[in-house]
């Protein structure tokens, strides 16, 4: 329970945050034989509003499984940004959305704003691959995985004539995560 | 009749017997008619499955020597179903009396007709709820006395058949325990048939609706059987207004190419199985 | 990396589990939070030549379930709240009539419609008591994804071994929650029952036998053993009785042949119990939080530990009854208003037994029950 490591995606329904977070635990679980509990929100919430998906990543044995006290979280949408943030730790790292996520004053703990849906509009071409464009950028902040294990994992839940599209999406999540360290 | 004596031994277990059904009762005529059916088409006793709800229609699978389950109230189909899905080899049949067949299992009914499924389901139809004492059936006609409508049935009955042939099913027919030549020729031909077929046998229940309904011997039922029966062929010619208190008897509808639901499960089961 | 790791969701574990253990039919009905299992399962078995079909309702899904398990299918069903009071009327006949199945309940919020997205452990007394007239019944209470593959495997033996219906009680989080599960290769599994035909010949199978205390095995249907089923109390032959005798002896051996044979059906697992001044009794998905909950109150001086049932029906009597003689106190979380509970102070020997009822929707925080366990130690 020490070495526990708690994520978040949050944002709205629709955006394919269950399945970031699942690609995140699986490239835990089946590419570094770590411990890794996934769980969502269901119900209303998962048709529009806020929705979250949940990670939890240990070497130890997982045993409470949702997050408590979050060390990362990703938000997607301005109203899950508002009702989240006060799960991150102090010293968490919140990761938000220029666009989508305009008042960040209440970010606590090390705050990265990043240009995931400008980029994915440019370089994608459309939002589609914006829940991989966060899996890469949490990914790349955080460490909890090496890129490699990332892309196996998504490769291997990646529709057939896909997986390029997806790779792209998850590179641009690297390289923005990147360019956000090195300005810090 | 068949002209020589025919050996109902074979097919009957005796250490069950005497039955629990009255004196005078159509069950039994019906119980007769399906066995000289069976043996007609030849079936081994051990392919032979046959299910039951409760009443006293359900007691039947007792009395006979085949696979035999006596479920719970209504849902004789859904064990019939599950038996011939699993093993399609199995000769299914489904006896059921008309609150168990349309009442509290209505559901079920309508929808083994939906998949076609191949089961002959025998409606022992005498429009009551006998083992209970002669309550309201979904069969009861309008205007006749039961326990539970003692100032006379104002709801309207389901017709068995045309229910049947709306969900789906494939072969429909209707006799009586009075036509017990008709009933074996007919229930030998919903064996024969692939698919949901369904034999509404109107029979008498002398003690829980005759009574109540000026009809409270045997003879007097057997009588409303002959009297109210129309051939099918016959009911052509009469005007709708002259069929009232009447009921067509004999192969209602058939068709003989429709899809099968086991059949057609199988095919796909087989087409998609990793080889 | 290891072939066999895989990140699974709890609903397919059960599936996974259910191939794993041969099953050959499954029939179900559309419920949250268990559909998954019969999404799973119209894919993967019926690749592998078997049948899975959903019915028009509950009642039917496990009517078609007991006719394929009377043909001598190994046979699953799945479902949850409302599904679970429907399908009470059949748990009762394959208890009356000695039919294998196993049936899954996700178990969520209730009475009624309750709760169909958010967990809660409102059905123990239900998987217990829900069907009418005395029986008694399996249980098993799985409390991780991992689990909830071995134990399906197990429940299909037990319902083999015992000609019973058993229940899989998960809940909606172990339900929908991912998580890592090791896929056993076939050396690994110790024991798979199957069904088989039975030892005698036709003309002298008996389908019961209430004295002897073996279990006669259920010939499967069509296969030359014709034999009688009913829901009417029945002799040893099958067919209905009302002789006081055969009553006595029916109604009896549906209690013992599981309660003579707890030993080989009940398991549980403890930890930290050995120097316990505290016992919290946890099944399920709170099991997890009280052993964190332990950890914590153990780096704070308290000695607590943890008894978990992981076959919850035959309840654990002996052992409950053994470890309260040594703890004197003994808490009991459970997501609902006080289920298990009663059954800890009726088998516990003179111990306080605090119950501790979460009944939010939300899973019980391992802070909460280590609030309780402070509590209680300061009691």
């Amino acid at each position: 329970m020490t070495n526990r490591t708690e994520f978040r995606f949050a944002g709205s329904g629709g955006q394919g945050l269950i399945l970031a977070g699942i690609i995140l635990a699986d490239a835990a679980v089946s590419q570094e034989n770590k411990n890794a509990v996934q769980t969502q929100s269901y119900g209303p919430e998962a048709r529009g509003g806020s929705s979250k998906s949940e990670v939890i990543v240990s070497d130890d044995t997982i045993e409470y499984p949702k997050a408590t006290k979050l060390d990362y979280m990703i938000a997607l949408t301005q109203e899950s940004f508002s009702k989240y943030i006060g799960d991150l730790k102090d010293d968490g790292i919140v990761i938000v959305d220029r666009e989508m996520v305009r008042d960040y004053s209440k970010a606590k703990g090390k705050l990265y704003v990043l240009d995931m849906v400008k980029t994915a509009r440019e370089e994608l071409g459309k939002l589609l691959g914006l829940n991989i464009i966060a899996l890469g950028a949490l990914v790349a902040i955080s460490g909890i995985v090496s890129h490699e294990s990332a892309e196996k994992a998504l490769m291997s839940r990646v529709p057939k004539g896909f997986e390029e599209y997806n790779k792209k999406a998850l590179e641009i999540g690297f390289r923005l995560a990147k360019e956000a360290k090195n300005n810090k | 009749m068949p002209n020589k004596k025919f050996d109902y031994d074979k097919y009957l277990r005796k250490n069950t017997l005497p039955h629990i059904w009255c004196p005078g009762c159509g069950d039994g005529i019906i119980l007769k008619s399906l066995i000289r059916a069976i043996d007609k088409c030849g079936y081994s006793k051990d392919d032979v499955v046959i299910t039951s709800g409760i009443g006293c229609a359900s007691r039947l699978p007792g009395y006979v020597d085949f696979n035999t389950i006596h479920t719970t109230h209504g849902r004789a189909l859904t064990f019939a179903v599950g038996i011939k899905m699993y093993k399609p080899r199995l000769k299914v049949i489904t006896v059921s009396g008309d609150g168990d067949a349309l009442a509290i299992g209505g559901n079920h009914f309508i929808h083994a007709a939906r998949r076609n499924i191949d089961i002959t389901m025998i409606v022992f139809n005498n429009y009551t709820y006998g083992m209970t004492g002669g309550q309201s059936s979904p069969t009861q006609p309008l205007g006749t006395f039961s326990t539970t409508t003692p100032f006379g049935s104002v709801e309207g009955p389901f017709d068995v058949c045309n229910l049947a042939q709306a969900a789906g099913a494939t072969w429909v027919g209707r006799s009586t325990s009075y036509h017990a030549v008709q009933l074996e020729k007919f229930i030998v031909n919903a064996l024969n048939h692939k698919g949901f077929s369904v034999l509404d046998v109107i029979t008498n229940c002398h003690i829980s609706y005759g009574r109540r309904n000026k009809m409270k011997s045997p003879v007097e039922m057997i009588h409303y059987q002959k009297d109210k029966a129309v051939n099918v062929r016959s009911s052509e010619n009469i005007a709708p207004e002259n069929m009232a208190g009447k009921f067509k008897t004999g192969i209602l509808y058939e068709n003989k190419g429709a899809q099968e639901f086991s059949e057609e499960y199988y095919k796909v089961l087989n087409a998609v199985k990793i080889k | 990396m290891t072939k066999n790791i895989k990140l699974m969701q709890g609903n397919e574990a059960v599936a996974e589990g259910a191939i794993i253990a041969g099953c050959d039919f499954f029939a179900g009905y559309p419920i949250t939070p268990s559909s998954e299992v019969m999404e799973q399962l119209s894919s993967k078995l019926v690749k592998l030549g078997k049948v899975c079909i959903q019915m028009e309702d509950e009642i039917a899904a496990l009517g078609a379930v007991l006719g394929a398990a009377l043909g001598g299918a190994k046979a699953l069903t799945a479902s949850s709240g409302p599904g679970m009071s429907l399908k009470a009327e059949h748990i009762g006949y394959a208890s009356m009539c000695e039919i294998p199945c196993v049936i899954v309940n996700v178990m969520r919020g209730g009475p009624s419609t309750g709760l169909p997205t958010l967990p809660a452990q409102g059905d123990i007394m239900q998987a217990r008591w829900g069907t009418h007239g005395d029986h008694a019944i399996i249980a098993i209470t799985p409390s991780s994804v991992n689990e909830s593959l071995y134990e399906t495997i197990r429940a299909f033996n037990l319902a083999i071994k015992y000609r019973t219906p058993v229940l899989i009680l998960t809940d909606e989080i172990i339900g929908h929650m991912r998580e890592k599960v090791v896929i056993p290769n076939k050396e690994d599994i110790k024991e798979i029952l199957d069904v088989k035909l039975p030892d005698v010949p036709p003309e002298k199978y008996f389908p019961y036998n209430y004295t002897s205390g073996k279990v006669t095995s259920l010939a499967p249907m069509g296969e030359g053993y014709r034999y009688h089923v009913t829901g009417l109390i029945h002799g040893e032959t099958g067919f209905p009785s009302q002789k006081t005798d055969v009553i006595q002896n029916a109604q009896k051996w549906l209690y013992d042949k599981i309660y003579k044979n707890i030993k080989d059906i009940e398991k549980f697992e403890e930890f930290q119990t050995e120097d316990a001044d505290i016992l919290i009794f946890a099944y399920g998905s709170v099991s997890r939080s009280a052993r964190q909950a332990i950890l914590m109150a153990r780096s704070a001086g308290i000695k607590a530990g943890l008894f978990r049932p992981i076959t919850i029906w035959p309840f654990p009597e002996e052992r409950v009854s053994s470890l309260s003689k040594k703890i004197k106190k003994i808490i009991v979380p459970e997501m609902n208003m006080g289920q298990a509970v009663l059954e800890v102070q009726r088998n516990a020997c003179g111990s306080d037994v605090y119950g501790l009822n979460v009944v939010n929707g939300e899973p019980i925080t391992p802070d909460t029950i280590y609030y309780k366990i402070k509590e209680v130690a300061g009691a």
